[in-house]
């Protein structure tokens, strides 16, 4: 076993490391690192761009027990590049969900800490989460939990967003936020009337981890704390549906009636009020104990993904 | 980037046991280090790729501060840098080498 890094580790998922996650997530000194710094697996693509790398270029893979159970673990490190996708990042990633699909691993443990693809590596990058889909597909078909785990500061956007939502459960933090294109980008793309990327509020209470738990678009909410993710993959892993075609049916007809009774909203507010609930206060000044109090949407609890 | 190696000939050879330390990010304002216990008690060597072209100066007396205060001898750091001040620098390599004074 290797365990790299400073040994004093608090438990605050957003201000750790990738690796603190990994560790942190899994039974007590059970990490098994695969493919470590030491193996010096840097993108030859940054090279190219004369940009210096990292020796596991963004993300930590290996391992280990959750509460005794084998599980796969992947982080990633929003910190190096806004944790994006390159090609050998996303193989590391497309190797660990093959290796559990092959070995019949219980679970993988998916860290998502991503703003997409790394535009450097374009074509490759892309190529890389189109793998990783596919990957995640293979490995729920041959009964792999694939847990998604957002509570970082780059989020699950781009190709992430569509990983996070392909998973079989996902988890996310106040911290957290969910979505493909970014607020940025929709802004750039469709101008300030669609997407007011300066309102801050507005960023959150669409893409922020309490709405999106709220609304169905995350199955779980958890404290920002590795231990608190921890607890949450334990209890979703049994809970991960069954990857069938009529699982696939009863996410298209979830998503769908979402669509009818919400498509035309334009703020989070604006859906809650819909669904003829009571519109909470500004979500993200709530308390942790007085979020938790709130209650989701009927249709937030489902057996479909 | 800029990339190049310093090597050291250090009085005292490192204590502790441990093979393997990293720590750090490569973001703007940290790095990445890597120290690995890979070579003879004598030597110390530095592989470095830095985002600031220009500094190899500085890199060196950060460096040979580090060696005056502490025994590296037998260690190879590597470095992935995106610009991190001198005081990060030496904070992290003092990191690194306390890491690997740790038993194996």
């Amino acid at each position: 076993m290797n365990a790299p890094g400073m040994n004093a580790q608090s438990d605050y998922y957003y201000e750790a490391s990738a690796r603190e996650r990994a560790q942190g997530l899994l039974d007590p000194g059970s990490f098994t690192e695969f493919m470590g710094p030491q193996s010096r697996c840097l993108s030859p693509h940054l090279a190219q761009f004369n940009l210096t790398g990292a020796f596991d270029d963004g993300i930590i893979i290996g391992a280990g027990l959750l509460q005794g159970m084998p599980v796969y673990v992947a982080a990633q490190e929003g910190r190096f590049m806004g944790g994006a996708f390159g090609e050998l990042h996303g193989a590391k990633l497309v190797g660990l969900l093959r290796a559990a699909a092959a070995h019949k691993i219980t679970a993988v443990l998916l860290a998502l800490d991503t703003g997409g693809v790394r535009l450097q590596e374009a074509n490759a990058g892309e190529m890389a989460i189109s793998e990783v889909l596919r990957a995640i597909v293979a490995a729920r078909r041959a009964g792999v939990a694939v847990i998604a785990l957002v509570g970082g500061r780059a989020g699950a956007f781009g190709g992430g967003g569509i990983i996070a939502a392909s998973c079989s459960r996902i988890i996310v933090s106040g911290h957290g936020r969910i979505s493909v294109s970014g607020p940025e980008v929709i802004e750039t793309n469709k101008g300030v009337e669609e997407f007011d990327s300066k309102d801050r509020g507005l960023v959150w209470r669409v893409t922020g981890g309490r709405s999106r738990a709220l609304l169905g678009g995350a199955d779980a909410y958890v404290a920002d704390r590795i231990s608190a993710f921890r607890d949450a993959a334990l209890a979703q892993i049994p809970n991960a549906p069954p990857f069938t075609l009529e699982s696939l049916q009863a996410e298209q007809a979830r998503l769908s009636q979402r669509l009818a009774a919400y498509g035309t909203c334009r703020d989070a507010t604006e859906i809650w009020r819909q669904a003829g609930l009571e519109p909470p206060a500004p979500v993200a000044d709530l308390s942790e104990a007085d979020y938790a109090g709130l209650s989701r949407l009927p249709e937030a609890d489902h057996d479909a993904r | 980037m800029e990339q190049f190696q310093i090597r050291i000939e250090p009085a005292r050879p490192a204590s502790g046991g441990r093979r393997l330390a990293s720590l750090g990010v490569n973001a703007s304002g940290n790095l990445e280090l890597l120290v690995e216990r890979s070579l003879p008690p004598g030597e110390a060597v530095f592989d470095i790729a830095t985002a600031a072209t220009g500094f190899r100066d500085l890199w060196e007396a950060v460096i040979s501060d580090l060696c005056a205060r502490l025994p590296v001898g037998g260690l190879h750091f590597s470095i992935n840098d995106g610009g991190a001040r001198p005081d990060v620098v030496g904070l992290r390599l003092m990191q690194g080498a306390a890491l690997m004074e740790q038993p194996a």
